[in-house]
Parts: C-alpha cells; structure tokens; sequence
C-alpha cells in the first residue's frame, strides 16, 4: 500500500474541461496534472472556478465537458465514482456547514465511520484516535452547534478522515478560523500526511501564507490555470517576493492595475469624544458567560480590530453594539448616548455587517443594493449613482444581476460590505468582514475602509482573522473567552510580547490564556496515536449498491436529530390526537338544530298545530317568529335562520273546509346538503302533522300505503356520523402529517449544505432516501396507533373487523404517505416550496376525492382518477372496511395491494427525482 | 407635526420597499408561482366539479327479482342528477359490492312485486344502504323512497286504484334553487385555498428570513417589526386576493358559470380582511416555531381545522357548542359566513358588517400578539 507519488493509479488530471452555470464560465478549458502524494493547492480570486473544480474532482459535480481523471480512473464512470467515494474525503466551503449541529462530537464522527463501513469496534477506535490526536477528546458529547468555528473546523476534518482516504479535498478550510486554530489544523495535517505520505492533499485556499507551505501549486483567474509549480517555481515565474506579490503579478494587466498597496496615512487628532463607549459590557446566556465585562472606547474616526479565537464572544460583543441581543450587564453607548435598540436614528448612523451572510438570496445583488439604499432613504436623485458608485468600489458590476446564491462566497462578502457602507454610516461594525474574500478585493476594500475613517471621519470597529489587516489598525484589543486580554496599538502590542509578528504575539497571548504550553512540540497531536486503518477486515467490503450499514446511519442520525427535537416529536403526536378530537366531533352530517322561524299569517288552532311538530323535534330549533314577507327573507339571507315555514291567512278555515291550503317551506339553500336535510325533516313534520289530521278529524283516511321499503343502513345502524369521520379522519392524519414531517427533509438538508455528505460519501440515493423515511414511518405508526386507542375510548368506534389488515394497510399508508413527503421533497428547491407542494397537493384528493366525505362511486371520472392515484383513497377502504364495515382480509387485500404499489412508486420516483451529483 | 409625517411617510415608504422586495422573492420562485395558479385554477375546477355534499350521482344497484315493467320503470325512474343510471345486479354480489363501495344504494326487488301490489299485497322492498357514506345515505334513502312511491301510484293509477292526495306542501330552496353544489364548492373552495396559502407564504417566509439571518439584518437597519410585517402583509394579501378574485372571475363564474349574486367588490374587501387576519396567524405561528420542520408539523392542523370546521364542509350548528365556540376564533368561520351571506344570498354591508368587525379584531389580535413576540422570536438563536 505504498503507492509513490508517480504511481498511475493515484493520478488526478483534467483534460479540457469546461463548466458554465447558465451563461457563466466557472471552468474554461483546463487542463491540468496535479500532482499525487503530496500537498497540492488552489490559489485565485473569488469566483475563478476553484470550488467547481474540486466538486469535479471529489465527484460530487456532474462534468459537463472534458475529461476527469482521479486516483486513476475515469470520474464519468459510475463503478469508478462510487469506488472513489470510499477513497476521497471532500470538506466542503463554510464552517462546518456539512457537520449536524444538533449531534455531539462523536455522533458527528459514528455517523460517517458508518457511512463508510467501518464496523463498531474498529469506529469506536478509530473515534478515539481522531478526537485524541485533534485535540477533541475533552468534548466528545458537545453539540456541534455550542462548538466555536476551529473546533468545528477541526472535526470536520476528523469526519473526513475516519476512513483513511487516499485523497482529501479541502475546499477553504481555514476561512473564518482565527490564527492559533489554523496554526493547529495545518499541523495537524501535517501529522497526518506524516503518518500516510501516500495520501493526497488537494486544498483551495485565499491565505497565500498557507499557499507557502504547499508542495505544488496551481494559480487560478477566470476558469483558467495561469501557472503551476512549486511556490517557489510560482513566485519565481513572477518575479516577486512573497506569494502574494506574484499571486498580483501573475493576474492579467486589467485586474493588477486596480491593485494598489494599502496605504494607512496616520490618524490626526478628533480622540476626545468616543463614538463608541463600553463599561463592563456583559452577555450571558444561561450559565454561559459570553462576554465578561468588557470595556473599550473607540474614538471618532478611528479603526478598532477585534481579534480574538472563534467563539471568544467578538460577534456577541458586536450584536450588542447594534442592538441585536440585550445587554444583560454593564453599558453602552453610541454617539455619546446610551444604546436602545428602538432608536431608528441612531440605527441611520450605524452600517454593520453580520458574519454569516444575511441578504436576500432571491433578490439580484443590484436589487439588493438597491432595497437598502431605499431603506435608508437616501434621495432617490443620489440612489442611482450611489448603487453605481458601491458596484464599481466593490467590483461587482460583472454580476449585478447575478442572485447572490449563484456567487461564491468572496463576492458574497463584498456585496455584504458594499451593502453595510451603502448609506454612509458614522459607524462600522463589521464582523469579520473579509472572510473568503481573495487578497486584491480584501486590499480595495481596506483602502476604501481607510479612506472612509480618514477623510470622513467614519469610525471603525471591526473583527478580523487576518493579521495584516490587523496591523492595519489604529488600535486593537485581543478577545478570549469573552474577556479582554490586551488593547493597544498593534506594535506596541507585538512589542511588548516580545515578538516580531503580530501573529506570533498573538498565538503567544492566546496559549497563556488558554493555558496551553509554549512549546508546539507539546501540544502536537499525538502523532503515534493515529496509525491508519491497519486491519483491513474493520472496513465493510465496498457495496455499490446496497448497504444496510449506510441505511442504518442516516436512520440512526435522523432519529436522534428528531429525539433532540421536543417541538417536533410533539406536534407529531399530541397534533394528530387533537384533531381527531375536534373533527370526530367537528364533522358531522347530523343535521340538528337548524334555526327556523315561523311566519304565520293564519294564527289559528290549525297552524299552532302544526308549528307544535316543529318545535318538538330536535333537528330544529326555533327562532323568534317571523313579521312580514320583507323580514321572512332578510332573515334568510343573513343566515339567521335557514329555514322559514310559511302558513298563509285562512290555513285552518281551508283545511277544515276540505281545501288543500299551501304551506311553504322556504330553506337557505347555499349550502346543498344542509338545505336537502332540513327540507327532508320539514317535510317528514308536515307529512305527519297530515296524518295526525286525518285520523284525529277522521277525514276521508287513504288504506294503508300500498307497499313498504325497509331500509337498512348497513354498517352504521344507529347512523352516526362519528362512525364514518372517525375512520376518515384515521385517513387523513395519516396522509396529512406524515407527509409534512419528511417533506422539508431532503430539501433542508439542500439549503444548510449537509446534502454534502450524501454526495461525497458512498451511501446511494436509495439508502439515504430510506434512512430518512424509517423513523419517520415509525413515528407515524406509533402515531396511527394512539389514534385507534383514542378512536376506541373516547369516540367508541371499535374496530368490528380484521385488526391485521387495518394494522399493516396502517403500516403500508405510513410508509406511502412518507415516501410522498421525499417525493415532494427530491423535487423542489426550498422549504417553502415543500411545505406548500405538500399541503397543496396532498389536501384535495385526501380531503376530497378519498371516499371519506363524498363516496368515490360518486365522483365523476376526472376527479375519481384522481383519488386513485394517490394512496389515500384506498386507505379509506381499508379503515372504513376494517373499522366500521367489519370486512376481513380477505376482503380487503386489493387495498394492501395498492398501497405496497404506491410505496414502491413514490419511493422510486424520489429516488429518480434526487440527484446523486450536483449541476 | 412636520416631523411626524415625515415619519409616517418613512413608514410608509419602507412597508411600500419591503413589499416590493417580497414580491420579487415570490417571482423568483417558480414553483411557488406554479402552485398559486394551480390552487386558484384547476384546483378549485377538480374540486368544484368533482366534490358532491348533495345527494348527486349516488350509484345505485338494482336487484331486480320481479322482472315486471314496474321494476324496469323504477330502475328507469333513478335518473341524473341525483343518480347514476342504476345497474342491475345479482343478489348473491349485493354484499361484496356495498363491502367494496361500488355502490351506495342497493335496492332488491323481491320476486312477484308487481303482481302483489296490484292485487293489494303489499309487498316489501328492501333498500340498502352504505351508512359510512353519510352525506347521501340519508337523503339518498328518502329520495329513493319517494320516487319508488310516485312509480308506484302511477302504476297504480293506471291500473285504476287511486292513492289520496296529501297536504299540499311547496317546498322552495332560495339563492340556490336547484340545490347545486358547484356554487357552494366552488367558492368554498377559493377560500380554502386563500387560507392555505396565506399561512403557509407568510409564516414560511418568515422563518426563511430568520433562517437565512435576513431578518436580523433587518432589525439593524432603520426598519420596525411593524414595518416588517406589514410589508409582508400587504404583498402577500395583494397576490392572494388578486389571484382569489381572478379565480372567482374566471373560474367560478366564467368556466364553472356560478351566478353570484352579491357586489364582488364588497367580496374582495372581506377578503382582503380575511387575508390580513390569516396572514397574521401564519406570522403569529412561524414566532412560535424554530424551524420549518416545526412550521410545517404546527401548521398543518391548524389549516386541517380551519378548512373542515369553519362551515365551509360541514355546517357548524352540528358542531357541539365548545367547538363552534372555539371555532369563533378562527377567521375562516367568519369569512365562510361572510362569503355565504354576499355571494349566494346577495347580502349587502348593511348585513355582513358584524363578520367584517369581527375579522378586522380578530385579524389585529393576531397581528398585535405576533408583533409584541416579533422581535424576541427572531433574535432567538
């Protein structure tokens, strides 16, 4: 297993590869050997092609044109792909956007040694090395979310290398990360590529100090290679010093003519009053202090750096400053003034920009500069020029109707900045403004930031990882642990540590706080602690197609994202119970109590006689009596009453007179059924109320009826609707719910980034879609079966028929209604989308076309076809079969039948619908 | 005062640019797009002309064991609309076939009938009925009977024997003579779909905004919760409301050929109310929950309620009084009768304006709880 460097199978090359995002060329034409067995880096500005390149690479892209050749083998092929997936670990940009934020460390790490095949005893030893030898070990039960960005960082690159891959894809894997933790992750691979000289490190990078540690470099620029080679050979090609300059250098004239060296003139006078003023400022939340008293004091005009490690309590520091979380100790103030939150002024006077991106992903970024400059109310004659103005500082005039989702990251970034200083704040605070922002536009965006606080007086607070950039600034105060370490100016600063660099002083302060030995020998990982996997028996053999081991960890993964998640798991089972309470006793075709009044015109025994039969029963109930004509129908027509009975002058003188005098019955006729029913009982009283007449009066009495019809309500002899809504409303829940909770399931996973995971890994879209459905079918059943025992006891509908059919047609429909959810879910493209296809699509024929409150034999064709094709319908016959018709399985099994058919379909078409690569 | 209304006007102008910027994320959304029509199109169409309430193409099977021209003019006499063309079946298929729902009516018609009636036997029909289809087993039954009873005395007045005449009773159904159900599900419908898709656009967007951290830029910039939700309030309500009165326009009365009788234009004010108060909701039900998945488990049995309870499926006098008390609470009872009162029976202001009242402080409720919690719900982590 020794493969040296030149070794043909470890190859990775591209030939003439081209790639466009509609009419965007991220890659055009490239060819390009990287080298094997080494460390090999990406350098460029943002948006060149970098990350689209290494999606090639790592298989997770879909090659549109040329060749990709990795670790030997052609990258178009399927066989060869799924094989690369156990051999490449691919970290996607964004801190720990591909980690769960609600698991622990070390579920994090089980869920990939899974995903990989690593047995159980091999994972748990495997786990144990990599949290010991990355320094993790102390916090293996942490949610990843309460992790700060290095930590998430470093066990990102943990989950890369649980199964000792042969390539490793680092996509900008130290942007965000503040100096001391990148100074550990790169040793840390360096440990690591000690341990396994035969693996290859491929990195995307925006740091070209890390660039001077590579091996073998390639220099990127709109889709094309400028050049490649050592650093060295890199920085020789161009003549420069530092990989920086020849980084410029290197850039096509156009670009290198809009660089100039940041130039920081020195700041004059204007310090007596502070623009910005914090006394013993204090956030905690919970027991967890953030931020411990701090105090500082910005000056008008004056640039104030925030360095500190991830998490230390910079960001909270800064959402206090804006107003964003409530201060819980200590003060601050703005201008002189004490903060408040409502202050819609001082919030004109203040630009400030969050860490993670905070724009409207839908909106253009034209559009978007344009809706905060119209925010801000600036004057619609200067909104023009000023949107123009942001554009061109902040070179974004390629892609100003570009979305901002489409861009990557650097840009961004600069739309951020540009949106941040778009109305002329006083005051900046920007957090780590220039994360992922390449070195030319994070050198423009410093001048212009210099040019703000000298020639206008803007006063500057901003957190940064950079040290350069820190160097750059009047004054800086070092963070750790939500406590102050050192402000002062950044020489001063160095010097008094003793140190040359900032950086150097920094890390020094960092490690005295955090207690960590001075010495990096000390606190490298343990090299010997990490040997590869040696045994190769602890890997499952590579399946292709289908492994329950990789079913299993999605299953498990997604059912304890859903036991952390209280809200969830309840709705799911006390929302289906509560409404089967209110429509069990909601929907009712019992017609009782209509309203009625009476407009009798007659007022005679006659008359009252008849009324007396309305007033006895219990479907109606009456109102007060109607006056006139005019009032008969006002009333009817607010709805007041829906029935009006009107019995004209003279009634009991024509009856008794041998006349048929007419009585009319007038209903509201807007909603039919209820109008039908109320008729039907009206007519049943009159007819009797005739009856009792002729025998009472002893009229001319016809003989007995000539025939009789027995009816027999089958089923339901006591004609209750409970017994027809209850198994309807068993129906609906069963489709309704469940859809919902695994609808946003897949496509969640799209907008947060952990569709990573399912791309890079080996698991197929079959075991991903399956691993995410199973616990939600079992919650489902569990579900369904609280709602028969509800159903038995408080409603006292009993299943009269075969337990079993309804038990597995119960079973089946989950696992239906379920797999409907992905299906909606594979689909489309946001949450929204998904919640609203679900609701939609599902409603109607669930509600409708399903037999439970119109039969099925009686819709028409369209709308029966309708409700055959989808499995509700012939869940109904299954629930009202088996639950109210006492049918057995024998009866029933057809139903079955279909319902296996829907699961099989659906869950196919999501499959089909889900897409293994990326565009 | 200057002061003030330049601040009203800010306002103003920021609810006007938010909305616009809303709209813009809807347009940018084809799917969303796509599902809007489809709800105010074809989905009211399936609905309205497939869904039955009334007794309509009941199916109906004839065991007929007589054979006689009186048992052919019974079957013959079970026509369209109220029923499909009964079909004749054997009597040993009977159970199967009401097991398996293909008919909801079975009526046997015993050997001899004909015959024993004439000569004053009086035989006995048996009519089956599948119970579990409770909205035409009733009514279904009664008609059944009554037309079984007219063939009969034909028969038997052609035969010479006489029935007596009973009372005279004129029975009338006003705003909707026929008793036809496509008005009524038509509109139902409509506003179901308002409804589904007011709470689902706002409270979704809402948490898609938090998830995505945009709403927290908001909260720095010189815009105000109320400004926030207003702006949503107005570009969702203009999309809805647009999309429901071209739906009723173009749909409802042109394809389906539904005659409303009252002022569209007083609809469409109810409507926007009814929009504003759900919209509400749905922002009120998004501050409750922390993540779509969460959005989407709560929502969901809040619209199955307010769809199947609010009297636009069943009426709510049969509701047991807790129910129809709560069911107050909701708007859509309110625009149910509302809707029912102006569109069927042509009611005017004069008469609706106690539900216009109580949707607009049922909609300010909404709107004032979902603020006061607006800015603590978003902030949080």
């Amino acid at each position: 297993m020794s493969e040296g460097p030149a070794n043909p199978a470890s190859a990775t090359r591209v030939g003439a590869l081209t790639h466009r995002y509609g009419d965007t060329t991220a890659l055009d034409n490239v060819t390009l050997d990287i080298p094997a067995g080494c460390m090999a880096g990406l350098i460029g500005p943002d948006g060149v092609g970098k990350s689209t390149l290494l999606g090639l690479l790592a298989g997770v892209r879909r090659i549109q044109a040329g060749e990709v050749t990795v670790l030997g083998g052609d990258m178009r092929d399927p066989a060869h792909r799924s094989r690369c997936h156990t051999r490449i670990a691919y970290m996607p940009q964004g801190l720990g956007k591909n980690l769960y934020p609600t698991l622990s460390v070390k579920e994090n790490l089980d869920f990939f040694g899974r995903l990989f095949g690593l047995c159980d005893s091999a994972r748990e030893k495997r786990i144990a090395e990599l949290l010991t030898a990355t320094g993790l070990a102390p916090f293996p039960d942490r949610a990843v979310g309460a992790l700060s960005g290095g930590m998430k960082q470093k066990l990102g690159l943990c989950c890369a290398l649980i199964h000792d891959p042969d390539l490793l894809i680092l996509d900008e894997p130290t942007t965000g990360v503040d100096p001391l933790s990148r100074r550990q992750f790169w040793e840390l691979i360096d440990t690591i590529r000690a341990r396994r000289p035969q693996m290859s490190v491929l990195v995307a990078t925006a740091y070209m100090e890390e660039a001077e540690r590579f091996d073998w470099l390639a220099a990127m620029d709109e889709g094309r290679v400028l050049a490649t080679g050592t650093p060295g050979e890199v920085r020789k090609a161009a003549g420069k010093d530092s990989l920086e300059a020849a980084f410029i250098g290197l850039l096509p004239e156009e670009k290198r003519a809009r660089h100039k060296p940041v130039h920081v003139p020195p700041r004059s006078g204007g310090g007596d009053e502070p623009a910005i003023e914090a006394t013993n400022l204090t956030r905690r939340f919970g027991d967890f202090v953030a931020v411990d008293h701090v105090s500082f004091r910005i000056g008008r005009g004056e640039i104030f750096g925030f360095l500190g490690s991830n998490g230390c309590g910079k960001t909270t520091t800064m959402k206090m400053l804006t107003g964003l979380l409530p201060v819980s100790e200590g003060t601050a103030k703005l201008f002189g003034k004490p903060l408040n939150a409502r202050d819609m002024t001082t919030r004109r006077r203040v630009g400030y920009m969050s860490q993670s991106f905070s724009l409207y992903e839908e909106l253009t970024v034209r559009q978007n500069l344009e809706l905060h400059a119209e925010l801000f109310h600036l004057p619609a004659d200067r909104r023009t020029a000023r949107v123009s103005e942001m554009l061109e500082s902040f070179d974004l005039k390629d892609d100003e109707h570009a979305r901002p989702g489409d861009l990557p990251l650097g840009i961004r970034q600069r739309l951020q900045l540009a949106v941040a200083v778009i109305h002329d704040p006083e005051i900046l605070i920007l957090d780590e403004p220039t994360s992922g922002v390449d070195p030319i536009a994070r050198d423009q965006f410093w001048q212009y930031l210099i040019d703000l606080s000298r020639k206008r007086g803007v006063t500057i607070f901003i957190s940064t990882h950079f040290m350069n950039e820190a160097e750059r600034c009047d004054r800086i105060s070092l963070m750790h642990a939500g406590r102050v370490l050192a402000v002062g100016e950044p020489h001063a600063l160095s010097a008094e540590r003793g140190e040359t660099t900032l950086e150097e002083a920094f890390v020094d302060y960092l490690r005295e706080a955090a207690g960590l030995p001075e010495f990096e020998e000390d606190v490298a990982p343990e090299v010997d602690k990490l040997p590869g996997i040696s045994d190769e028996s602890a890997l499952e053999p590579h399946r292709r197609f289908f492994s329950k081991r990789r079913l299993w960890a999605y299953a498990r993964r997604e059912t304890t994202e859903l036991m952390r998640d209280p809200v969830r798991l309840s709705f799911a089972l006390l929302g289906p119970l509560i409404l089967l309470v209110t429509l069990g006793y909601g929907i009712s075709f019992d017609v009782e109590n209509i309203p009625y009044a009476a407009f009798d015109q007659d007022r005679s025994l006659e008359s009252r006689t008849l009324l007396q039969g309305f007033e006895g029963s219990r479907y109606f109930e009456e109102m007060p009596e109607i006056g006139s004509a005019d009032e008969r129908y006002r009333r009817l027509k607010s709805g007041d009453i829906t029935l009006a009975i009107e019995i004209p002058q003279g009634y009991g003188h024509d009856l008794l007179a041998g006349d048929a005098p007419e009585i009319s019955l007038l209903v509201n006729g807007s909603n039919p059924f209820r109008a039908e029913t109320a008729l039907a009982y009206g007519e049943a009283i009159v007819a009797q109320y005739a009856e009792g007449l002729h025998a009472m009066q002893s009229l001319p009495r016809a003989a007995d009826a000539p025939f009789s019809i027995e009816t027999r309500f089958l089923f339901n002899q006591a004609f209750k609707s409970v017994f027809a809504i209850v198994p309807g409303a068993y129906m609906l829940l069963m489709m309704l719910i469940p859809s919902i909770m695994t609808a946003v399931g897949v496509v969640r996973e799209k907008e947060m980034g952990s569709i990573a995971n399912f791309r890079a890994t080996p698991v197929t879209r079959l075991e991903f879609l399956l691993g995410k459905q199973l616990p939600y079918v079992a919650l489902a059943f569990a579900s369904f079966l609280t709602l028969l025992l509800m159903g038995l006891f408080l409603f006292r509908v009993p299943v009269t028929g075969s337990l079993t059919a309804l038990l597995l047609g119960g079973a089946l429909y989950v696992f239906a209604s379920t797999a409907f959810g992905l299906v909606i879910s594979s689909f489309v493209k946001s949450q929204i989308a998904a919640l609203f296809a679900t609701a939609i699509v599902a409603m109607t024929p669930t509600v409708n076309f399903s037999g439970m409150l119109t039969p099925v034999s009686s819709l028409d064709g369209a709308s029966q076809y309708m409700g055959k094709l989808f499995p509700s319908s012939w869940f109904q016959q299954v629930s009202s079969g088996a639950v109210t018709k006492g049918l057995s399985f024998a009866d029933l099994w057809q139903n079955h039948l279909a319902l296996l058919a829907f699961c099989i379909v659906l869950l196919a078409v999501a499959r089909v619908a889900l897409r293994k690569q990326e565009k | 005062m200057r002061k003030r209304l330049a601040s009203f006007r800010r306002t103003g102008l920021n609810i006007y640019r938010l909305g616009i910027k809303e709209l813009r994320s809807l347009r940018s959304d084809p799917v969303l797009v796509f599902l809007i029509v489809y709800a105010f199109s074809w989905g009211i169409y399936e609905v309205a002309t497939g869904v039955k309430f009334e007794v309509a193409n009941a199916s109906v099977a004839i065991i007929d064991e007589d054979h006689s021209p009186l048992s052919r003019e019974i079957a013959s006499a079970l026509l369209p609309p109220y029923f499909k063309n009964a079909v004749t079946i054997d009597a040993d298929k009977a159970g199967e076939a009401l097991d398996k729902g293909h008919y909801t009516f079975v009526l046997d018609i015993p050997p001899h009938f004909e015959r024993d009636l004439l000569s004053g036997h009086r035989p006995t029909l048996q009519l089956n009925v599948d119970a579990t289809a409770m909205s035409m087993a009733g009514n279904g039954a009664g008609y059944i009977q009554s037309i079984v009873t007219r063939e009969v005395s034909r028969a038997l007045s052609t035969s010479g024997r006489e029935t007596p005449a009973e009372a005279d009773l004129i029975a009338r159904a006003l705003f909707n003579p026929n008793l036809d159900s496509v008005p009524f599900t038509s509109v139902m419908e409509v506003i179901n779909n308002i409804t589904l898709l007011s709470v689902i656009l706002a409270g979704a967007a809402l948490i898609r905004e938090r998830e995505h951290g945009t709403l927290e830029h908001l909260l720095v910039m010189p815009v105000t919760a109320v400004e926030i939700m207003s702006s949503k309030l107005w570009a969702n309500g203009l999309v809805i409301v647009l999309a429901a009165t071209l739906s009723l326009i173009f749909v409802v009365q042109g394809v389906l050929g539904v005659r409303t009788s009252g002022s569209l234009a007083l609809f469409i004010a109810g409507a926007l109310l009814y929009q504003f108060s759900v919209t509400a909701l749905g922002i009120l039900l998004a501050t409750f929950t922390g993540s779509m998945a969460q959005y989407g488990l709560l929502v969901m049995p809040v619209l199955i309620l307010m769809q199947l309870l609010s009297g636009s499926s069943t009426p709510l006098e049969s509701m047991p009084a807790w129910l129809q008390n709560t069911m107050q609470l909701s708007p859509s009872t309110h625009f149910v009768a509302f809707s029912q009162a102006i569109l069927y029976r042509g009611a005017g202001p004069s008469i609706v304006w106690p539900q216009l009242a109580v949707l607009a402080g049922i909609g300010a409720t909404f709107f004032f709880v979902a603020l006061a919690r607006f800015r603590k719900a978003i902030l949080r982590s």
